[in-house]
């Protein structure tokens, strides 16, 4: 399933719809990054409610398939126009970030 | 073929710019057909270093290194250095502020990173003189 498929499916809202391109084929829950870094793979969909630039960099570097944001938690301007630049794809949920697993995880047959 | 070689500025004031040097690297490598497990294990180590200079040493320069067979990566501060090496690389060790820690990074994990997607690391620092790493990532 694609983040924008996911967002449609479970009504999440959009901020940056990425390239389009990419398929969630895991998950990785975590608002430590260096943490994130180390253990998020590539096409995970990564569940956080920390919202800074450095997320974004965190994203790219391990080359999730997007960020979901929980909580409401919400990025700065300067952070979703990084997110543009890169490619990033950001989808935002009112839902803590166990919630918002649960979702994927059913999305992904677990 | 002879080697490639990349010199980046870090600059130790603006944590919102860490990240700039790893992510230039990541799109050359993936322009130059560099395996992809490859890439991912140079740019999580670079930027890990990369927010290491930021947080601890005022910034320093990065300097990487591409042969055939191997990406070599230096990165030199000249910041208050490592006083118990041992230490700093234990997981779950570390020296940062709370605001860094409220930003996500200052975990202890960034030296334990760094070690762990490279094939080489070595560490070289003097208190008050500066921190020199040297990684290395085979292709």
């Amino acid at each position: 399933m694609t983040p924008l498929e996911f967002a449609e499916k479970y009504n999440l809202k959009v901020i940056t719809p990425g390239d389009g391109s990419r398929e969630i084929k895991g998950a990785y829950c975590g608002d430590l990054l260096s943490w994130v870094m180390g253990r998020a793979k590539e096409d995970d969909a990564f569940i956080t409610v920390m919202a800074n630039i450095n997320t974004i960099a965190v994203a790219v570097l391990a080359d999730v398939a997007c960020v979901i944001l929980c909580e409401g938690a919400h990025f700065d301007e300067m952070s979703i126009q990084r997110a543009r630049q890169q490619e990033v794809c950001i989808l935002e949920s009112e839902e803590p970030s166990f919630q918002v697993a649960l979702k994927v995880g059913r999305e992904l047959g677990l | 073929m002879s080697a490639l070689k990349w010199t980046y500025e870090v600059d130790g004031t603006d944590f919102t710019r860490a990240g700039e040097a790893s992510s230039n690297v990541k799109k050359k490598l993936r322009a130059l057909g560099v395996p992809s497990d490859v890439i991912r294990k140079v740019s999580i180590a670079l930027y890990e270093g990369e927010i290491n200079m930021v947080i601890h040493a005022n910034g320093g320069v990065i300097d990487v290194e591409m042969s055939p067979d191997r990406i070599d990566m230096t990165l030199k501060d000249t910041g208050k250095g490592i006083p118990d090496i041992d230490k700093a690389m234990q997981a779950g060790y570390s020296t940062a502020a709370d605001e860094v820690r409220s930003l996500g990074f200052g975990a202890g994990m960034g030296l334990p990173n760094m070690k762990k997607n490279t094939d080489e690391m070595r560490i070289e620092s003097t208190v008050g003189v500066g921190t020199t790493v040297y990684m290395t990532v085979y292709i």
